[in-house]
């Protein structure tokens, strides 16, 4: 059984429709690059599968581990498993990260029948992670994400993912505004969670973090819809030549 | 003038049946507070500082007055005065030709807290002043408290004064506090208002700061019915003045609160930060004036209110009101009332957080940077505990 299946999704924002019918199946173990130029739905992808409410689904299917994923609320979802590292990352002042991710972990631990941690095993628990990640402990003190330069942000995002342990992790655009030493932190720290029982699908527009972080699977998003999938050459392809001669209706292309 | 449902003839009464005041002084000035309460009457939303703050189910209520149960803390380095001993500034600062409600409580003067901090004389511990209302049901359904405080602070001294109240039942607090804050002396005022819900609380903070010292008054104001608070400061050269609050209102509580900062003197700075969490089809008002005289020249003075709407029917009236009589001053204002964060929920929740803790966060984080600036440590500690609880039901 996939731990996936994404079946003719179709979701709008407001009066636009956004997807337009997208077929994806993600097993554990692998690693699904999506790519695809700006505005493709590459993004509302990642947020309707998080169960963002901004989106609305009009069509399709989403099956995660079995279950009808799209029946479930956003905090159940991560309760199952299910991370979205955001492109954005939210600032929350007044919420520190260490109650913030305390909680998170807390709840997820119940939901999934284990002990609830105190503050020591939570301590321990981080620590290791925070040095992968290469993060200064006193983050843990600060307000999520207030006043985090925008690789912090980005460090905290894969950071609570280390420390969330889902079985699959969605990342969105997370190469976005890192330089090439941060973007190798934030790889590395990617890498270390890839297992056999772990999926991910990494959302970009740049080939570079799919050097550092290898997939097995390329898709490339175009107007809402899959219009090539390939092995991991398809992204230097695409690194080569652009995404100008895909994003044409398939239709079109037919008819020249 | 007043109205015909006005219960003023039962005031007269009450204020006739009082026993003489402690010194002729005081006399003189209760009768002179009774006389200037007779003439305004009770305020109506007629009147500009009472536009959205109706008093009539105060005015139109036959109340008994009853002295307040008064706990005092205290170290040995501060001195309890008698009131007789108080001529010099007791009823001389808050000001009772214009505030009604200021005028009922000076009419009423009798057992007056006193506290005087000698100059230089730096007191740790939080001076502790808790009012309470009894329940004495055989005075009768509606009694009326008027607790008045004043704090005599001393060139160079510092000093914390954490002022409570609270009570059970339908009754009323008249509440007067006059503090004043020597030259160079630094003073940090709390005031937690816990009053049950089905009471009216009105209050008026008046402090006097001196020449470059600092002031700073905190206003929790989580109980009560009707609620208005006036927290007033009057500057001098050099003066630092720092007034926060925290409304925290749900149901058909209304709280109002009225600042008034006076920059008199040059040089002088205040910063203030009031901020409300409304939940039901709760009220709040917020009007900060401040005024700049001509003199106070290099003012710099700061003013926020910040409001937090979790619910359709609640409704929040606030007004910044800057008179600048200098022209080298610097004064900033902004008020925002605004939902919680669609964004910030989001994200709680994609991180396994039930949409209902993630309100409860949201909301307590809200208030986080008010409690933040609290620096009695307990008073924080129980303030979060509070919030915590009063947050949980509200999320229900």
């Amino acid at each position: 059984m996939p731990l996936l299946e994404i079946k003719d999704l179709h979701a709008k924002v407001g009066d636009r429709e956004i997807l337009k019918g997208i077929n994806l199946t993600v097993n554990a173990g692998e690693v699904h690059a999506i790519m695809g130029p700006n505005g493709s739905g590459k993004s509302t992808l990642a947020q309707v599968l998080a169960g963002r409410e901004l989106y609305v689904v009009t069509g399709g299917s989403v099956t995660y581990d079995g279950k009808d994923l799209l029946e479930m609320s956003p905090e159940d979802r991560a309760r199952e498993g299910i991370f979205l590292a955001f492109q954005y990352p939210v600032e929350i002042p007044g919420v520190s990260n260490m109650y913030f991710l305390k909680a998170a972990l807390n709840t997820i631990r119940k939901h999934r029948g284990l002990d609830e941690y105190d503050a020591m095993d939570f301590l321990n628990v981080v620590r290791d992670k925070m040095q992968i990640m290469k993060m200064d402990q006193t983050l843990l003190n600060r307000p999520v994400n207030a006043g985090f330069s925008g690789g912090e942000k980005k460090r905290n995002e894969i950071f609570q993912m280390a420390v969330l342990e889902p079985r699959l992790a969605v990342l969105d655009e997370t190469d976005s505004g890192l330089d090439i030493d941060a973007l190798r932190v934030v790889a590395a720290g990617v890498n270390a969670m890839r297992s056999p029982e772990r999926a991910m699908v990494v959302v970009t527009h740049y080939q570079r973090l799919l050097s550092e972080i290898v997939p097995d699977f390329v898709h490339v998003l175009a107007e809402g819809r899959i219009v090539k999938s390939g092995g991991k050459e398809l992204a230097l392809e695409l690194e080569a030549e652009g995404y100008a001669d895909l994003c044409e209706e398939p239709e079109a292309v037919g008819k020249l | 003038m007043s109205a015909v449902a006005e219960q003023t003839g039962a005031w007269l009464e009450h204020f006739m049946n009082q026993a003489p005041a402690a010194a002729p002084w005081m006399q003189s000035l209760r009768d002179a507070a009774f006389a200037r309460f007779a003439e305004l009457g009770f305020p109506t939303t007629h009147d500009e500082e009472w536009r959205f703050t109706n008093v009539a189910a105060i005015a139109r209520t036959a109340f008994t007055p009853v002295a307040p149960d008064t706990l005092l803390v205290y170290p040995e380095s501060v001195r309890k005065l008698e009131p007789a001993e108080a001529e010099a500034h007791l009823a001389r600062h808050a000001a009772f030709d214009r505030n009604p409600f200021v005028a009922l409580n000076t009419a009423f003067l009798g057992n007056v807290t006193v506290l005087e901090i000698p100059r230089g004389i730096v007191v740790e511990t939080p001076i502790e002043i808790a009012y309470e209302v009894p329940e004495r049901p055989d005075l009768g359904p509606n009694l009326a408290a008027h607790p008045r405080t004043l704090i005599l602070v001393g060139e160079g001294a510092h000093c914390t004064i954490v002022e409570t109240y609270k009570g059970a039942g339908a009754y009323f607090t008249n509440a007067v506090t006059e503090i004043v804050v020597g030259d160079r002396a630094v003073v940090d005022h709390y005031k937690v208002q816990q009053e049950s819900v089905t009471a009216f609380h009105i209050a008026t903070l008046q402090a006097t700061i001196g020449r470059s010292a600092a002031f700073s008054s905190h206003s929790i104001s989580l109980g009560g019915a009707l609620v208005r608070n006036d927290a007033n400061a009057t500057l001098s050269t050099g003066s630092d003045a720092t007034l926060n609050g925290l409304y925290i209102v749900n149901g058909t509580q209304h709280v109002d609160n009225h600042t008034l900062i006076d920059h008199a003197m040059p040089h002088g700075t205040s910063h203030e930060l009031y901020k409300g969490i409304l939940d039901g089809k709760a009220h709040a008002v917020f009007n900060g004036k401040i005024i700049v005289r001509q003199d106070a020249q290099k003012t710099d003075s700061k003013q926020t209110n910040k409001n937090l709407v979790l619910s359709d029917d609640a409704v929040v009236d606030t007004k910044p009101e800057l008179q600048i009589f200098a022209d080298d001053v610097r004064c900033t204002h902004g008020a925002t009332i605004g939902q919680l964060d669609g964004e910030a929920l989001f994200y709680l929740q994609s991180r396994g957080i039930g949409k209902r803790e993630a309100r409860r966060l949201l909301t307590y984080a809200f208030a986080q940077d008010v409690v933040d600036r609290i620096k009695v440590q307990s008073l924080r500690d129980s303030l979060e505990r509070i919030l915590f609880e009063k947050f949980h039901e509200h999320a229900e």
